[in-house]
């Protein structure tokens, strides 16, 4: 029993150990001075990455959610097959293509990067959204009308806050993604922390890779982390999490 | 369409070619992930500290952006030299693949009914035979339905992979863009989704044929 | 109460579930919808509070017609209890409970209030289940809470299908009984859905027997067991339908007609009864104890006599099989 305790702490003190090495050999070779000795720049590219993944995150919310409550309406349920197959054969569209076709129809800069991450972003909110919302179980919905509540009632009462877990998943797959992403942008001229990355290949410098490529890292992974946490305080205690898969 | 035809008289074969280099690259990946991923899975299966700690590990690899992943890989990498090519690619999908197919093989093993396991193991079953006649079967559909989002996941972070020279469709995409050619990029596009496509197909078809009739509702 | 008068339900695809139905529910009592699945007893209750739509005829509540009234109000008036009970996990079993009051704008203490009043009828504690959730509680509680929510708002209509249909036996027979105890304090207007005869028998003021839509018989169950309108009620009641009426009675009924007999005073194993037991639990008493007798006592334990199987016999017998207007064929 305890021989696998110890095990398992073991592996998470490596892991640790791991990443400490890598941090320690990275700094030995000043691979993060950019970040210091270019702080303006080094400010204002993260400016531009959380810029681009705020706005899009926002706009695909305000439009994924409302799309996906919508299809999920008695009368709307045909209109659903539609949608679904639409936004998940664009899906299969890889991120960096999406992001390049945006640049013939809206040329080059911040807004086609904004408008290719919204796009982007809209398939995981939607589908979670939607799954949410159909996995609720049918009786609960018969039970609610039966008691007289109104639709708008069943929606915000019953069927939003059981969905809430799945919803808010969605959104959080959809922004640690787009953090990603994000780090494209610069092929479209849209600016974020991408910058030092491509340029770190193009030149062979190190320095820009590890300045550019560990702030978005930890950029995705602590973002991932805050959004977990709210998702804990925001889903209701009775609406168990499904099980993942 | 007329300028289609002749772009696609032009570069079909090179398309093709790097749609089996893209196909290799992902291949050769998700062969190596499987071989450490369904091990490793179904010995989570026996040790719960452990589970938790690997499946949050590898869950944490996974929120890593892809470009940011081979921007870390490069310098590593240079060490020995094979800072930009196939190898951090490679090792960069491998990483990737390991969440969907660690936690799908350690759920479903742990899935199995218990009165399964202990009727396999009234029959006197070894623990390796049980595993392999009574486990692994039962688990199969979603193993493979790990492996399948692993794939799908794969064949489109190998398009990035262009961006630090591993080849594949990605090339089409990286060079439409610096030569502002639609033609290359839509065509590159259509490939990625197309392969990914058969791909999910073919192993959906596997799934589907060997998952024991009994069990596949 | 509530009138059906030629009441048909057509679904879209052509099935006609419920056909030309005609019976009343008085105010006051429980009518239990009872016959084999698919009859269309589901879809006759759902009717009434509108969830399936009227296709011809009409449903009379309190005198006026369902369909001008408004929908939303309609149902908020009628209490609704389902098989699953419909809790919402979301949401603490108080909330649960005053959803209705909730949604009719009710203050926060006269909602505590009812909340607590409901939760002593079921025997729980509003303080300690209140702030948990569905999830956190058995199956038999579960259900009764159910039904408490549907009674928050004191409608004066409950319509409950299979209320109690998913609940192991033993805890089946406590919630009947508990709710008929409820029942006698909150005397509502009451439908039904039932597939289980004993169910049925037991609650019921009255039986709606269905069969393809139609109604077969509507009847009080000690009419429906002695007096069945025709093969199909005959059939569907049983052969043991003599015994099953042996529920409609109770020890007293027995008493006064041919009293009971004198405690044996030998028997050390001494196994009391009370006297308004069915005489059906008593008969089963008897024959699993494999006690010659068993001790009737009042309410304050006071020994009346003891009741024998010989006695359970005779008055089937007597008062059940032998009444003049029972004229049974084959
Ligand atoms: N939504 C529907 N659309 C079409 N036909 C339906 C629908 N709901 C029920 N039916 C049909 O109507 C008939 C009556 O169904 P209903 O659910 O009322 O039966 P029930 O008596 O409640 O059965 P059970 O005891 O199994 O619950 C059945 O033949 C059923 O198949
Ligand atoms: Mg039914």
């Amino acid at each position: 029993m305890n021989k696998k305790k110890i095990m398992s702490r073991i592996v998470s003190i490596l892991v640790y150990a791991l990443v400490a090495v890598f941090f320690i050999w990275a700094i030995s070779n000043s691979y993060f001075d950019y970040i210091f000795s270019e702080s303006g720049t080094f400010l204002h590219l993260l400016k531009q990455h959380l810029q681009l993944v705020l706005v899009s995150s926002l706009l695909a919310v305000v439009v994924a959610l409302p799309v996906g409550i919508l299809v999920t309406r008695r009368s709307f349920r045909r209109a659903e097959w539609i949608v679904s197959n639409t936004v998940n054969l664009g899906q299969t569209i890889p991120s960096l293509a999406v992001l390049a076709l945006m640049i013939s129809i809206l040329g080059i800069g911040f807004k086609t990067a904004v408008f290719a991450l919204f796009i982007y972003s809209l398939l995981p909110m939607y589908r979670n959204t939607v799954a949410g919302i159909d996995s609720i179980d049918e009786n609960l919905i018969d039970a609610a009308r039966g008691m007289g509540m109104k639709p708008i009632q069943i929606l915000f009462r019953i069927e939003l806050p059981n969905a809430s877990y799945s919803i808010l998943a969605g959104i959080r797959t959809a922004v640690v993604l787009n953090i990603g992403t994000a780090a494209l942008a610069y092929v479209v001229g849209g600016g974020g922390l991408g910058v030092w990355i491509f340029t770190g290949i193009q030149l062979f410098d190190n320095g820009y890779l590890i300045s550019g490529a560990i702030p978005v890292t930890l950029l995705a992974i602590f973002v991932d982390y805050l959004l977990r946490l709210l998702e804990r305080k925001i889903v209701p205690k009775g609406s168990k999490p499904p099980q993942e898969t | 369409m007329d300028k289609w035809m002749k772009f696609l008289e032009v570069n079909a074969p090179r398309i093709f070619d790097l749609a089996i280099e893209h196909t290799i690259l992902v291949g050769l990946a998700i062969l190596v992930a499987l071989m450490i991923g369904v091990p490793l899975g179904i010995y989570l299966t026996t040790n719960d500290y452990l589970a938790e700690t690997v499946l949050q590990i590898a869950s944490v690899m996974l929120t890593i952006p892809s470009i940011a992943l081979f921007g870390i890989m490069i310098p590593v990498f240079s060490i020995v030299n094979q800072g930009i090519g196939f190898v951090p690619a490679f090792v960069a999908l491998v990483l990737y693949s390991q969440l969907p197919i660690i936690r799908n093989t350690y759920t479903a093993i742990k899935n199995v009914s218990p009165e399964m396991r202990d009727a396999a193991k009234g029959l006197g079953m070894k623990t390796s035979q049980r595993l392999l006649r009574v486990e692994i079967p039962n688990a199969f559909p979603i193993i493979m339905a790990g492996i399948r989002t692993a794939v799908v996941l794969n064949i489109g972070i190998g398009v990035i992979a262009a961006y630090i020279g591993a080849g594949g469709l990605g090339v089409l995409i990286t060079q439409g863009i610096s030569r502002g050619d639609n033609y290359l990029i839509i065509s590159g596009s259509i490939a990625v989704a197309i392969l990914a496509m058969i791909a999910d197909g073919i192993l959906l078809f596997i799934q589907k044929r060997y998952t024991p009739k009994s069990i596949a509702n | 109460m509530i009138t059906f008068d030629q009441t048909t339900k057509t679904y879209e695809g052509g099935v006609t579930a419920v056909n030309g139905v005609d019976f009343t529910v008085d105010k006051g009592n429980i009518v239990v919808l009872l016959g084999p699945s698919g009859c269309g007893k589901t879809t006759l209750l759902r009717m009434v509070n509108r969830l399936e739509t009227i296709s011809d005829g009409s449903i009379t509540i309190d005198g006026e017609d369902s369909m001008s009234l408004d929908q939303i109000a309609l149902r908020r008036k009628i209490g609704y209890v389902i098989q699953s009970n419909g809790l919402f996990p979301n949401m603490t079993i108080e909330e649960n409970v005053m959803i209705v009051p909730d949604l009719l704008g009710w203050k926060k203490k006269e909602k505590r209030e009812r909340f607590n009043k409901l939760m002593e009828m079921i025997g729980l504690s509003g303080e300690k289940f209140g702030k948990r959730y569905p999830h956190e509680l058995s199956g038999g509680q579960q259900q009764r809470i159910g039904v408490i929510r549907a009674l928050a708002a004191d409608p004066p209509v409950m319509l409950m299908d299979e209320p109690f249909g998913a609940l192991d036996p033993i805890i089946r027979e406590k919630i009947q009984d508990e709710f008929l105890q409820i029942q006698r304090e909150v005397k509502k207007t009451i439908l039904f859905v039932s597939h289980d005869i004993d169910e049925a028998i037991k609650m019921a003021d009255k039986i709606v027997l269905l069969r393809g839509g139609e109604v077969m018989q509507y009847d009080t169950p000690s009419e429906m067991l002695v007096r069945p309108k025709n093969e199909f009620v005959r059939e569907f009641f049983g052969k043991d339908r003599a015994i099953k009426s042996l529920s409609l009675h109770t020890i007293k009924d027995l008493q006064e007609v041919i009293g009971l007999v004198n405690v044996d005073e030998t028997i050390e194993d001494t196994i009391t009864i009370h006297i308004r037991h069915d005489l059906r639990n008593t008969l089963s008493m008897l024959l699993n104890q494999e006690a010659d007798q068993v001790i009737v006592v009042d309410d304050d334990d006071h020994r009346l006599g003891a009741i024998t199987i010989d006695l359970v016999q005779k008055y089937l017998h007597f008062e059940i099989k032998a009444k003049p207007t029972l004229v049974q064929k084959g």
